[in-house]
This record gives C-alpha cells, sequence and structure tokens, in this order.
C-alpha cells in the first residue's frame, strides 16, 4: 500500500515536492507496518543522517479563533511564493470528540494557484489532544522542513497552544485581533509562552489597532521579551505583510537552531514515551529528571522515535 | 345587504403583477420567451441570469466551464443586454432583475439599452435584487467582499433615488433564507437584520442630505420573500414582517409618511418543499404556497412568480412556466379572493400567530444586534440557518415531518408526465457555450478599445477612493457599459481594488447529529474501517462550478464528520484543478462532489480527468440535480455513485461513501459499488435553488 519509507525519504532529500503527500499519510498511519515505514523515513530525515538540521523554515502559526490568521497565511503565502520559496502548511483544526470525527475547513479561507506545485496545504484533526498538536504534526514538520523552504504549522488557541508550538517550530507568530484582550492576559499571567512575533490584524481599525500594539509591546517589555509586534492588513490594500515576512526572517537568522530543534525532539520523545507508557513507565526511568539526562546523552541529531526506542530499550533493562 | 354592511370591496382589487422566473441559452432565445410569456398574459419580466453573469465572469474564463446559458441568460455586454429586451418597450416595462453581486453593472447595461430605445431613466420600472448579505448567507453568488459590496449596494440606491426614482435598487431577500432552512422567525429576523444594515450604511453615504432623501430612500426599499405549505403560519409571517418593517421606518429611521412606510414585498414560493418523488404533486403545494401570499389583503404580495411542478427534476420548459402562470391567472381572475377587505382581520388566531412571530423575531434581532449588526453577524446567522436546516432534514428522515410521495404514501403508478424523451425538463444546447465564448471575443476585437481602458480606468480610480464623501460607482459604471465592457472586465477591475472573497461556510459550528440506531451503527463501522486503514477515513467535499447553493454539500459534510470521519470542506466554485490539487494534497479516501445548476455534463469528467491527472485514484460521488437520463453516462466517465433530491436520508448515503472506502480497503474496486441513486442524497433535498429567483 505505502510507498516504503526509505524512497519517500530519499525523494524528499532530493526536494522532490511531490513526495509530500504520500509521505504525510505515512506518518499519519497507526498501522503497524506503516509505523515501521514511518521510522525508516524520518530516521533517513534525521539530522544524524543528514548531517545537519533540516534546512526549511518551520513556523508556528496561532492565535484565538477568528483572529484572521488564516487569510494572513494567504497573503504570507502569495509573498513566500512571489520570492520562489516553496511553502508546506500544516493546518491543525478542533476536533469533534464524541464521535471522532472532524470538519476541516481551513484550506478553503487559503488563496493558492492550485496548478503551483510549490505550494502544499495539509489539514488535520486536533485528535484527542485539543489545543495541542498530535504527534504526526510534529513529525511532519520535521521531514517537510527537508524538501520545503517555509513550513507553516497553524493551530487555533491561546495558551497550551503556544508551549505545543514552541516545541514544534522555529519561530512562533502569534496573530492577534485589535481589542482582544486574551492574549495580553494570558502574556501577564504567564500562561501563554512568550511570542517570537506578534501580529495585530485588521489594521483598517485604525486606533484600537495601535492601542492593542503598544499594550501588547509594553507588556512583552516588561516580561523581558523584545519580540516585534506588528500592525498588519490581509485585506486589500495589503500591508505590512512584507515586513512581518522580515520579521519572521531575522527571528530565524538570529536563532541557534540546532539549540532549538534539539530540545524539541527531546521534548517530544518524552511526550511521546510517556503517551505510551504512562506515568509509571516514567517512574520505571527514576523519572522526568532522569529521563531528561538520558535524552541529553542521546546523538543531538536523533531522530524522535530513535529518542523514544532508546527510552524503551533502557526500560527494558531496567 | 349591501351598502356601509357589504363584507365586500365596493369595487374588486386589481391583480398582482405576474412574473415568470425565465432566461436560458442566448439573449435572443430568451428575448423571444419574454415576448411569448408576455402574450399569454403575464404582466411583468424576471430576468435569471446565467452562474458567469452573476458572479461577473465572462463565458470564455475557466470558472465559467460548464455554467453558460444554464440556469439563465448570459449577459456580458450592452450588446446582449439590447438583444434581449429587444422589442420590448422599457419605457413602459416592469423588469425584475434577479442580480446582487454585479447588480450595478446590470442596471448600467438596461440603462445603455433604454437609451438606445429613446427611453429616459427617469421612466425605467424595475428591481434589481442587490441583497448581497443574503448571497453570503444562502445563495452564495457573491463577488466582493461584505464591505465594498455594501458599498456598492449603498451607491445605487443613492443613484437610482435621484436619477431613476421608480426603481426599486434593492429587494431584501427572505426567500432565500428560507430556502437554506430558515425558520420563519429567522427569516423575518434575518431578513430585518439585512434591511437595517443595508438603510445604515445609505443613511452614511446620503450625509447631510439626510433628513432630505431618508423617507424617499425607506421607500423605494421592497423586500422578496418566501412562503412555504404551512400557509396560515406563513401568512401570519408577512403581516409580522409588515408590523416590523414600518416599526423600524419610525423609530430607527424617522419617517413619517404614511406611503412610504408600507411594506411592500414581491414572492416566488418555496422551492425546498418541492418533490422529485411524485413530482406533480408540486403543483398542490404551489397552489396552498401562492394562498399564502394572497388570501389577506392586508399583507398580499405586489408581484408574485411561482416555481414550476418540474424543479427539483431540472430546468422547466416554457409549457412548465405556462402552467404556472396559469395558477397565479386561476387565483386572480376566477376566484373571489380580489372581492374583499382583509379577511382575517379580527382573527384571534391570526392574531395570536402574528404576536407569537414579532416576540420571536424581535429577540433574534437583537441577538443580531448584539454581534454589531448583520454584516459582522454572518457567521452567526449561517450556522443558525445550517443548523435549522439539519433539524430538518432530521425531521423528514425521522417521518416526524410527513412529505407525501416522499416519506409516507410513496406507492405510485408511472407518470406520464415524465415519460417523453426528454425526462420533462429543459436541456440546453451544450454548443450554446461555445456560440458565446466566440461572441464575447467578437465583441472585444470589433469595440474601441482605448475607450474601454479609459472607462476601466476611471472604475478603478473610484473604487479605489476610500474617503468619506467618495465619488458613486454608478457613475463610472455607466460610462463603461456604454463604452462597451464585458461583465467580466468590471468586474475583475473591481477584484483588482476589492479583492477576492470567500465566505464563512457555517458548518464548524453546527450541532451533532442525534446519535440514533442507523448513525450508532456507522461510527462503529467508520471507527473499525479507521483502524484498517491506520487512519480515519477522510472526504473531500466540494463544490466545482459556480453554483453557490451549499447546503447540500454542508449537511453530507456536518453528517459525515458525525459518522467520524475527517471531512475536508472546501466550500464553492471550485474549479477541476483546486479540487484534484486538494485531494492529492490531503490524502483524502473519497471524493463527494455537489452541483444543481446543471453543468454536471461538462464539469465532472473535467474534474475526474484533473483527478487522473494528478495521480488521485480515490473514489468520486456525485449529488445535485441530476437528470435520470445523465446518470448512466456520468458513471461511464468514473462516477462510483449518483445522489439526487429523492434520495433525502443522509445518514444512508454517507453510509454508501464509507461502503465505497470499505470496498477500496478491501482491494476490490471501489467503482461501481455503491447503490446509486437508492439511497439518498444530501447534495441537495430541495428544489431549484440554482434558479432561486426575484
Amino acid at each position: 500500500m505505502s510507498e516504503a519509507g526509505a524512497a519517500l525519504a530519499a525523494r524528499l532529500r532530493e526536494r522532490e515536492l511531490s513526495a509530500a503527500p504520500d509521505a504525510l499519510n505515512l506518518l499519519e498511519s497507526t498501522t503497524a507496518s506503516d509505523r515501521e515505514q514511518a521510522r525508516a523515513l524520518l530516521g533517513a530525515l534525521s539530522p544524524a543522517a543528514l548531517g545537519s538540521e533540516a534546512a526549511g523554515h518551520v513556523i508556528g502559526v496561532t492565535g484565538p479563533p477568528g483572529a484572521g490568521k488564516s487569510t494572513l497565511l494567504g497573503a504570507l503565502l502569495t509573498l513566500w511564493r512571489r520570492n520562489g520559496r516553496t511553502v508546506a502548511i500544516l493546518a491543525v483544526d478542533p476536533s469533534s470528540r464524541r464521535s471522532g470525527g472532524s470538519l476541516l475547513g481551513d484550506r478553503a479561507r487559503i488563496e493558492f494557484d492550485p496548478r503551483d506545485r510549490g505550494v502544499l496545504i495539509r489539514s488535520s484533526a486536533a485528535g484527542e489532544q485539543l489545543g495541542g498538536l498530535a504527534w504526526p504534526t510534529r513529525a511532519a514538520a520535521q521531514a517537510l522542513a527537508v524538501a520545503f523552504d517555509i513550513v507553516v504549522i497553524e493551530t487555533v488557541g491561546v495558551g497550551q497552544a503556544e508551549t505545543d508550538v514552541a516545541e514544534a517550530t522555529d519561530t512562533v507568530l502569534v496573530v492577534v485581533q485589535p481589542a482582544s484582550g486574551d492574549v495580553l492576559q494570558f502574556l501577564k499571567a504567564g500562561i501563554m509562552e512568550i511570542p517570537d512575533v506578534l501580529a495585530v490584524t485588521k489594521s483598517d481599525l485604525g486606533a484600537p489597532a495601535m492601542r492593542t500594539k503598544r499594550d501588547l509591546s509594553a507588556a512583552l517589555r516588561s516580561l523581558g521579551s523584545s519580540a516585534p509586534v506588528l500592525i498588519v492588513s490581509s485585506l486589500p490594500p495589503a500591508s505590512g505583510i512584507e515586513e512581518l515576512a522580515d520579521a519572521l526572517q531575522q527571528h530565524r537568522a538570529g536563532l541557534d537552531v540546532t539549540a532549538r530543534r534539539v530540545q524539541a525532539r527531546r521534548a517530544s520523545a518524552l511526550a511521546e514515551y510517556a503517551r505510551e507508557r504512562g506515568e509509571s513507565g516514567i517512574r520505571m526511568l527514576g523519572g522526568r529528571h532522569a529521563v531528561q539526562r538520558l535524552l541529553a546523552a542521546q546523538d543531538p541529531g536523533a531522530d524522535v522515535p530513535a529518542l523514544v526506542g532508546a527510552l524503551e530499550r533502557d526500560a527494558q533493562e531496567r | 345587504m349591501s351598502g356601509d354592511h357589504s363584507p365586500r370591496l365596493p369595487e374588486r382589487d386589481r391583480p398582482w403583477m405576474m412574473r415568470t422566473y425565465a432566461g436560458h441559452s442566448t439573449a435572443k432565445a430568451s428575448n423571444e420567451l419574454y415576448r411569448r410569456n408576455l402574450a399569454k398574459g403575464q404582466t411583468g419580466l424576471s430576468v435569471a441570469f446565467d452562474l458567469p453573469t452573476q458572479t461577473g465572469y465572462d463565458p470564455d474564463d475557466e470558472l465559467a466551464r460548464g455554467e453558460v446559458g444554464k440556469v439563465g441568460v448570459p449577459i456580458s455586454h450592452r450588446g446582449d443586454m439590447e438583444a434581449l429586451m429587444d422589442g420590448i418597450p422599457l419605457a413602459e416595462m416592469n423588469t425584475s432583475m434577479t442580480i446582487n453581486a454585479t447588480a450595478a453593472w446590470l442596471l448600467a447595461l438596461y440603462i445603455v439599452a433604454a437609451e438606445q430605445q429613446g427611453a429616459e431613466q427617469t421612466q425605467l420600472q424595475g428591481t434589481t435584487q442587490n441583497d448581497i448579505l443574503k448571497e453570503f448567507l444562502a445563495r452564495g453568488t457573491y463577488a466582493f467582499g461584505p464591505a465594498p459590496s455594501l458599498r456598492l449596494v449603498a451607491d445605487m440606491i443613492a443613484y437610482t433615488v435621484e436619477h431613476v426614482p421608480k426603481w426599486n435598487p434593492i429587494n431584501i431577500c427572505s426567500y432565500h433564507l428560507q430556502e437554506a432552512g430558515a425558520t420563519p422567525v429567522q427569516e423575518i429576523a434575518y431578513a430585518m437584520s439585512n434591511a437595517i444594515a443595508v438603510l445604515d450604511a445609505t443613511r452614511e453615504r446620503l450625509g447631510d442630505r439626510t433628513d432630505e432623501l431618508m423617507g424617499r430612500v425607506f421607500g423605494r426599499i421592497s423586500f422578496f420573500v418566501n412562503a412555504g405549505v404551512r400557509f396560515i403560519e406563513e401568512h401570519a409571517k408577512l403581516r409580522a414582517m409588515s408590523v416590523l418593517w414600518e416599526e423600524i421606518g419610525r423609530e430607527r429611521y424617522g419617517v413619517t409618511d404614511a406611503k412610504q412606510l408600507r411594506f411592500r414585498y414581491g414572492v416566488q414560493v418555496n422551492s425546498l418543499g418541492l418533490t422529485e418523488a411524485q413530482p406533480e404533486n408540486n403543483v398542490q403545494r404551489i397552489v396552498l404556497e401562492a394562498l399564502a401570499v394572497t388570501l389577506g389583503r392586508d399583507a398580499r404580495a405586489r408581484a408574485i412568480q411561482l416555481p414550476a411542478w418540474n424543479e427539483a427534476l431540472g430546468l422547466p420548459r416554457p409549457w412548465d412556466q405556462q402552467w404556472s402562470l396559469r395558477i397565479q391567472q386561476v387565483l386572480a381572475y376566477e376566484t373571489d379572493i380580489l372581492e374583499y377587505p382583509d379577511i382575517f382581520e379580527g382573527s384571534h388566531v391570526m392574531d395570536g400567530l402574528v404576536s407569537e412571530l414579532l416576540d420571536g423575531a424581535r429577540a433574534e434581532i437583537a441577538i443580531v444586534a448584539e454581534h454589531g449588526g448583520a454584516i459582522e453577524a454572518v457567521p452567526y446567522m449561517k450556522a443558525a440557518m445550517v443548523e435549522a436546516h439539519r433539524e430538518r432534514i432530521q425531521r423528514i428522515e425521522s417521518g416526524e415531518q410527513v412529505v407525501v410521495g416522499q416519506n409516507r404514501f410513496t406507492e405510485t403508478e408511472d407518470s406520464p408526465l415524465t415519460a417523453d424523451g426528454d425526462g420533462g425538463i429543459l436541456v440546453v444546447d451544450p454548443a450554446v457555450e461555445a456560440q458565446q465564448i466566440e461572441s464575447v471575443r467578437r465583441w472585444r476585437a470589433e469595440r474601441d478599445q482605448a475607450a474601454v481602458d479609459a472607462a476601466l480606468g476611471e472604475l478603478a480610480r473610484v473604487a479605489s477612493l476610500t474617503e468619506s464623501g467618495r465619488e458613486n460607482l454608478m457613475i463610472p459604471t455607466i460610462a463603461a457599459a456604454r463604452a462597451g465592457a464585458t461583465t467580466g472586465e468590471w468586474a475583475a477591475t473591481l477584484r483588482q481594488v476589492f479583492g477576492t472573497y470567500r465566505a464563512p461556510t457555517g458548518v464548524g459550528e453546527a450541532a451533532q447529529a442525534q446519535a440514533g440506531a442507523q448513525l450508532g451503527e456507522l461510527r462503529e463501522r467508520v471507527a473499525a474501517l479507521g483502524e484498517r486503514l491506520g487512519r480515519r477515513p477522510k472526504l473531500l467535499v466540494g463544490k466545482p462550478g459556480l453554483d453557490g447553493h451549499s447546503n447540500g454539500a454542508e449537511q453530507i459534510a456536518v453528517r459525515a464528520r458525525d459518522s467520524g470521519m475527517d471531512v475536508v470542506y472546501e466550500g464553492i466554485r471550485l474549479t477541476p484543478a483546486q479540487i484534484a490539487a486538494s485531494a492529492r494534497q490531503e490524502g483524502v479516501h473519497v471524493i463527494g462532489l455537489s452541483i444543481l445548476s446543471g453543468s454536471h455534463r461538462a464539469l465532472i469528467p473535467a474534474v475526474i480527468g484533473a483527478l487522473h491527472d494528478a495521480g488521485v485514484s480515490a473514489p468520486v460521488v456525485v449529488g445535485g440535480i441530476i437528470p435520470d437520463q445523465d446518470v448512466e453516462s456520468l458513471k461511464q466517465a468514473g462516477v462510483a455513485a449518483v445522489y439526487t433530491p429523492k434520495d433525502f436520508d443522509i445518514t444512508r448515503i454517507v453510509s454508501d461513501i464509507v461502503g465505497l472506502v470499505e470496498s477500496g480497503a478491501d482491494g476490490t474496486p471501489a467503482n461501481g459499488t455503491a447503490s446509486n441513486g437508492t439511497a439518498t442524497n444530501g447534495a441537495r433535498s430541495e428544489g431549484v435553488p440554482a434558479r432561486d429567483a426575484s
């Protein structure tokens, strides 16, 4: 059924973008044979195998519902494509829990040329992890960053969402509507991780947008952050989009990508191990700190399944 | 027994204006149809435009493929409008145009065609539908976002009230809200909220001339309503609207003139309730619905057009439309309906119904106001209607709401009405599209290009002005019409300035279906299938072409979600390339397409070709108004199953769709394994949305 993981990895390493949908099908799959192939795929795309971190810029875009994330992404996408950069967008939607089904409508709001092979938009449900990121999304971001110049993870929510997104991405962009107090309160209360870049949408609202920018900048300063706050409008006449793209790029340029990603992979491995084995599995390894020490002793270029494998081997030896 | 105490009117009332919503193929063919209809006793015109004209595309645009001349007449430039109205004296005619996003443009073409006949703007009578908010809520033929759309509407009102004083520049439509599933209370409340949004925008537009003109503006606003088969309550609805309208005029806009305060409305009765099963029963439904808008004199329609008995099957033929005109004529000229004063005056039952509706509507209007008015409340209203429609379908599925011939009394003899080779519907000649493409290209080649460029440049300049007191867009629009610009060029110029827009779908907020036994069983199957596939079955739902009636697609999407599937809902107005790209990128297991405009013959094979080119092998199902004779050819083109309005059990349709994925997972070929047409449809359990009218 699924193309072998190694073959897909080879195609992605050649930046063959048409391999991406099949790679995503594989990474999302829960059957034993597909998971085996998915491990092969991620192993072949790990920094250890590549000799360096994947070159793509992984950006998290998050914010409250209705803040204009999709429309803004559409405007950024247009700009990035005009500059010749290939873009993959992983849109994560909240899921309906009782039936397990989901309605994924975000892609309808992102305008793009369907014939453009340099764009991929993939929707997925958050599943049980409402507000957070499902494992396949983290894995997909890592794999696609080998082939695409820019990989975006788009999620809804404020609070837990940033922590999860921060763990999976190089740069976190939080999108805020003018006069929406949630983000400000969450920032001040320390409920949300400090974003790398903030965008206040709908600048046609003028004064309220300016006030929101001032309030956010003041809150960030008091928290010791110098994250830029930009006012953008994705509706015509669009404005601030180029400045926003520059700010994202600048954040990445000033970032120790390896350090952030190594940390992210280790956090992800811990979460994945905890999901599979529960708290008793962590206690078996001597608690969270012991697990973190164990992870720190592994090859920094190891991919997440390899790290989880190391933890499991250690648990068996005890 | 006569004199003061006579229960009769001293003089029989004049009948309402009788129209037939008509137009197809070409301007010339439609012109011939109009002349025949007028000869049969029709007293006004009602123009049906095709979807490219309604959404601002020329016949040679990629998005127009398959849609040219289908649900109405294509009008690309003033030459087409002149041909459409050839030999019909526009100084005397009363013309209703079902046109919204491009209303300013079509009115400009009408004005220019009238000039050619020597008619003054002050003589022109008629209506442009022009209710853009309901396009976002229900009908889907919008072209620009809410703010610039409302600016166009306000500009048109400000222009016509001074220069075309007998024109109704806007018909606030509650019709389409009912077609999209609104309850009577929602229909009243949302229509009134829409009217308030338009009037507020116009008041702002008028600036310091508000006091002088506001009463006249209010008096030119008319409504386009719907009437369902529960005709007593429907009549009460109209009385309630009349009360509310006067209240809004007095209290919100300070109007005092009784004539300006009068609630004026035209009507097309309900298509949602018309059935494909035993379609002859629709005649009785239409008659009863016509009574809802004529029985009581105090809330009687000014103009009526009735749908045809076979609209759930496809496009009606001239004979079918004649039958509907004759219903009106029997009602007006044979019965005694026009001989009495209001027959409900003093009725406790009617007064009680009206006050119940008023209470509900006032509460709902207040909720919309809390959202910041109708524009801001579009997502709220859309979600509320998707929800109401979902409940309605569930009542029909469970048998709680009886639909004769569809979910009860279904035994039937073969119908002689549909026995003909054409299946009892009008089929537009597929050659029409090529002819129109050729014709618009010739038009562009032969006109004064420099004049057109200059006119469009001026249009762009005025459109990009943002300060208050800006110039009226009608002026450069009329100049562009005169210069020979095309519908697609006018709209493209404005899209450049205003941007393109996608409306909210309303499906995300829809509540879950009650888990009946059938759905419970389906969830088990979907869960088991997910285990086998390794991920949840994923369904892509989309509407190719320009048809904006998304009810059916939305209901399928929501139910599939409730069954446990992952559903990628793409919304309306998709090209085959877009659908193929989404299917490929999303890794879907099955694809559902919905088309109601009759363009399936061209579009479905195009989508299947695009999917093939993209390397997608997922099975495709199609729902919509698909005549029986087209089902086989669609299956030969590779469609796995076809659903039509007679398939009303949505859970069974979703069950079929799951079955297709199950067969695929078992390694058996998916195509041809579904039951087809025997189960259900969601893609549309209603009448004639693509043609719904003015």
